[in-house]
C-alpha cells in the first residue's frame, strides 16, 4: 500500500480566495462577538501584522482595509468533497480526512501515471489549478502520511524502514496531542516521535494515554488502519462566492474556470461526459441569471466548456453585478476514453468539428449554423433541408443537372413577346423538364424547368408555371449571382 | 568538372538556385488539386495555395465561380474535412452539391448578419484541426482584418476562399487572386496574383459540360407542355 496524503493548510482561506485574481488583504475569524478571532489570513494580510489567533479588531486597527469573513465549516466539507471526487481519477480509493486532508492510496496509479514523482506532480499542479494550496507527501501507511504533511514536508517514501527513520525525525506537535500531554512529553524531553517511541511503552502509556502508542503504531504500520472509501456523488454541483461583485466576463470565467477543472476531474473520474450543464450567476437585490450551456457531443474539456462559456458570456447582459457563481451538471453521459495519438485521427476530427459548432452556435445562435442533406422529393425547394451539421443523407438524391445556387423565393421574370427576359432576352439551353408533383400537400407544382442563358453567358435556372398565366420564374443559379442577397434565408429556412 | 557539353539546357533550367521570370514559385506545400488541369498548370504548387487566402473576383455574374472550387471541396469532404460556407447569397443546393461529389455530412452553413461577425465565425473555423477550406462571400473586408484572416489559415493550413465581386480590385495580401469572366461560353480565368509573380495567360475553362450550348442562340421557342412527370433534361 502506498498512500498520499493531500493537505489543504489554507482551506479556510482559499475557498473564499480561490475566485480572487487580485491580491487584497484578507482574513478568515471565528468565534462570537467581542471574542472573534483570526483563523487564518493570506500573505498581504501577514505582511501588515496580522497572524492567527489575534483578534478581530486588532487585525482591524491595523489595517481599515482588512475584509474579515467568518468561518464557512459547511463550505470548507463541501470544497474537500468536490476535491475528493476531483481526485478520483488519479485512483479510485480516495478517503476524506477532515478537517482539511484527502488519502489517496496510489499503489496501483503508479505506472499509468509513471511513477510516483510524476503522479505526485500531477496532484499538486491539479489542486493549485483548482485554486487551493496544498502540501502532498507520500508514505506506505495513511497516517504517516498524513504526519509528513501536516509537519510540511513534501516527502515521497516507498519502504518501511525509510518510514521508521524518517518518521523518527518528526517533531511530536505533529501528532497534535492536547495541550496536558505536549507539555509532558516536552517536560521529559521527548521531542520528536523517534524519542517518544524509545520511551518505556507502559509508562507512556499510562502518563499521556493509550491513544498516542496507537498513532504512533499506526504510523508505522504495526496496527491497522482502515479508512473509509469516499464515493462520488452522481450529478456534480458547486457554488463559489466571488471576492467583489463582478460583471466582467473575465472575473466570472476565472472562477468559472476553477469550477469546471473540478466538474472535469469529477468527470474524468467516473469516465462520463457533460452534455447539458448550467451556470447560475447570483445578484443582490434581482433574480439570478441562469445559463444553460448544451453542447452537441458530451465533453470533459475545461478548455472547450470555457470557451463555450465565454462566448455564452459576451452574448448575455448581467442585470447587475454578480456576486455568487454556481455549477451544475444536468446531463452527464458515458464517454469512451480516448488514448493519446501522434497522428490526428478521424475521432479527433469529429470532436474538434463538434466543438467549432458550440463555438459558433454560443455566439450566432443554434439556427445560424446548420449543416445540409437532401430529401427525396422532386419539387427542388423540397429537395433540401437544414440539419443538424454532420448528418448523412440520402446518396440516391444527388442530380448533377441542377443548379449550385437556389432562390429562396423564385422570382418572376419579365417577359418579351411570351419570351422570358433578364438583362435581355434569354436563350434556353436545355429543356423542358416537367416537374408535376407534390398534389398530396398544399404545395402543389407543375413546372417546366429550362437552363436559359443570358446576353452576358450567365447561366439560369428558370421554369414556366403550367398553372394560371403561365408565368416564368427565375429559380436558380448555376454559379454565384451577387445582385440581390437574400439576407437570412436559413433563419427562415431551418426547422 | 563536366564538360560543358555534357549539361542539357533542361538540366541547367531545373537547377534550384535558377529561377526564370516566367516560372510559377516554388512552394514548399503542394497545392489542392483544383480539378482543371489546364489551371493546375499556372498555380504555384499545382493546385490552390493551401493554408493561404485565395481570392476570386467574378466580372459577371453567374459565371462559374463556385463551379471552380467544386472539385475541390468535394475532394476534401471525401476525405472528411468540413467545407464551410459563410454568408452564402443564396441556398447552396444540397442535390446539386451532392451531385458534384460533395459529402454533405461535411459541408457546414454559416449564416450571421454582421461583418464582424462573419469574419469571427471564419477566424474560429479557420483555427479548427478538421476544417478544409473556408468559402466566405464578402466584398468589403478591412485590410487588416484580411490579414488576420490570412495569418489564421495559414496557422490552421485551411485553404480560404473570398468570393467578391470584381469592381473591389485593391491590392491585398492573398497568395492567390483570381479574375473571372466568360467568353465564347467558356469561362476565362485570369490570374492577377500568384506567388513567385510573373503572370501567365488567362486559361479558359468549360465549367458546365454537362450542357451543350448552341451557338448562336436561337430565340426562344414557345414551348408547348409536355405531359411527362421529371422527365431527365434535353439538350435541344
Amino acid at each position: 500500500m502506498l498512500w498520499l496524503a493531500l493537505r489543504l493548510p489554507s482551506l479556510p482561506l482559499d475557498i473564499f480566495r480561490r475566485a480572487a485574481q487580485a491580491d487584497t488583504a484578507f482574513a478568515v475569524s471565528g468565534g462570537e462577538g467581542a471574542r472573534a478571532e483570526i483563523i487564518a489570513c493570506n500573505k498581504k494580510a501577514r505582511d501588515k501584522g496580522m497572524q492567527p489567533g489575534m483578534p478581530v479588531s486588532a487585525a482591524l486597527a491595523l489595517d481599515a482595509g482588512l475584509q474579515v469573513v467568518p468561518r464557512d465549516a459547511a463550505a470548507e466539507q463541501a470544497a474537500l468533497e468536490r476535491v475528493a471526487a476531483w481526485a478520483l481519477q488519479f485512483t479510485p480509493v480516495v478517503s476524506l480526512a477532515p478537517p482539511g486532508e484527502l488519502l489517496l492510496e496510489v499503489e496501483g496509479s503508479l505506472q499509468l501515471f509513471d511513477g510516483l514523482g510524476s503522479l505526485r506532480r500531477q496532484v499538486a499542479e491539479g489542486v493549485q489549478a483548482l485554486g487551493y494550496r496544498a502540501i502532498v507527501a507520500a508514505a506506505p501507511t495513511p497516517l504517516a502520511a498524513q504526519l509528513f504533511a501536516r509537519a510540511g514536508l513534501p516527502v515521497l517514501i516507498r519502504h518501511d524502514d525509510a518510514l521508521r527513520v524518517s518518521l523518527a525525525r518528526l517533531p511530536a506537535d505533529v501528532l497534535g496531542l492536547p495541550a496536558e500531554a505536549a507539555r509532558l512529553l516536552d517536560d521529559i524531553g521527548a521531542q520528536t516521535l523517534g524519542d517518544c517511541l524509545a520511551l518505556p511503552r507502559a509508562g507512556l502509556a499510562r502518563r499521556v494515554g493509550e491513544r498516542v502508542l496507537e498513532m504512533l503504531d499506526r504510523a508505522a504500520g504495526r496496527l491497522p488502519d482502515p479508512r473509509l472509501r469516499y464515493a462520488p456523488p452522481t450529478l456534480f454541483s458547486a457554488s463559489q462566492p466571488l471576492p467583489a461583485p463582478a460583471q466582467e466576463a473575465e472575473m466570472l470565467l476565472f472562477a468559472a474556470r476553477r469550477l469546471l477543472a473540478e466538474l472535469c476531474g469529477f468527470l474524468s473520474a467516473t469516465a462520463q461526459g457533460v452534455q447539458r450543464l448550467q451556470f447560475t450567476l447570483s445578484h443582490h437585490g434581482c433574480k439570478p441569471t441562469v445559463l444553460t450551456l448544451s453542447l452537441t457531443n458530451a465533453s470533459r474539456d475545461a478548455d472547450h466548456l470555457l470557451n463555450v462559456l465565454r462566448e455564452r458570456l459576451d452574448a448575455t447582459v448581467l442585470p447587475c453585478p454578480a456576486i455568487a457563481i454556481a455549477l451544475r451538471s444536468e446531463l452527464l453521459l458515458p464517454v469512451a476514453c480516448r488514448s493519446a495519438s501522434l497522428l490526428p485521427d478521424a475521432a479527433r476530427h469529429a470532436e474538434a468539428a463538434a466543438q467549432l459548432v458550440e463555438r459558433l452556435r454560443a455566439r450566432l445562435g443554434d439556427a445560424a449554423v446548420v449543416g445540409l442533406k437532401t430529401m427525396d422529393d422532386y419539387r427542388p425547394e423540397q429537395g433540401w433541408r437544414a440539419c443538424e451539421p454532420g448528418t448523412q443523407s440520402h446518396e440516391a438524391a444527388a442530380n448533377t443537372s441542377r443548379p449550385l445556387w437556389l432562390l429562396d423565393t423564385p422570382r418572376k421574370l419579365e417577359e418579351n413577346n411570351e419570351a422570358p427576359c433578364y438583362e435581355g432576352r434569354l436563350a434556353l439551353l436545355a429543356g423542358p423538364e416537367r416537374i408535376e408533383t407534390g398534389w398530396w400537400d398544399d404545395r402543389q407544382v407543375e413546372r417546366d424547368y429550362f437552363v436559359a442563358r443570358t446576353p452576358t453567358h450567365a447561366l439560369l435556372w428558370i421554369y414556366r408555371d403550367q398553372h394560371a398565366g403561365r408565368n416564368w420564374y427565375l429559380h436558380g443559379f448555376f454559379s454565384c449571382y451577387w445582385l440581390f442577397v437574400t439576407g437570412c434565408w436559413l433563419t427562415a429556412l431551418y426547422r | 568538372m563536366p564538360a560543358v557539353s555534357e549539361l542539357s539546357l533542361d538540366a541547367v533550367l531545373n537547377h534550384p538556385a535558377i529561377w526564370r521570370g516566367n516560372a510559377c514559385a516554388r512552394v514548399a506545400q503542394p497545392g489542392m488539386a483544383t480539378g482543371f488541369p489546364e489551371l493546375d498548370a499556372v498555380l504555384p504548387g499545382s493546385g490552390w495555395p493551401a493554408g493561404a487566402l485565395t481570392e476570386i473576383y467574378a466580372e459577371r455574374k453567374g459565371i462559374g465561380e463556385l463551379q471552380l472550387v467544386m472539385p475541390a471541396a468535394a475532394a476534401l469532404t471525401q476525405a472528411g474535412r468540413w467545407v464551410t460556407f459563410i454568408a452564402a447569397p443564396h441556398i447552396p443546393y444540397a442535390p446539386a452539391l451532392a451531385g458534384q461529389g460533395l459529402a454533405l455530412a461535411r459541408v457546414l452553413m454559416i449564416n450571421a448578419a454582421s461583418a464582424e461577425e462573419r469574419l469571427w465565425a471564419a477566424e474560429q473555423t479557420l483555427r479548427t484541426t478538421c476544417s478544409g477550406a473556408v468559402l466566405l462571400w464578402m466584398d468589403h473586408i478591412h485590410e487588416r482584418a484580411l490579414r488576420r484572416l490570412q495569418l489564421a489559415a495559414e496557422e490552421g493550413g485551411v485553404g480560404l476562399f473570398l468570393f467578391r465581386s470584381a469592381h473591389v480590385a485593391a491590392a491585398t495580401t492573398a497568395a492567390l487572386r483570381l479574375h473571372l469572366s466568360r467568353a465564347h461560353n467558356r469561362t476565362v480565368v485570369r490570374v492577377l496574383k500568384r506567388r513567385g509573380g510573373g503572370l501567365p495567360a488567362p486559361v479558359a475553362l468549360d465549367l458546365h459540360p454537362w450542357v451543350r450550348f448552341s451557338a448562336p442562340a436561337r430565340s426562344v421557342p414557345v414551348v408547348e407542355p409536355v405531359r411527362r412527370a421529371a422527365a431527365p433534361i434535353q439538350p435541344i
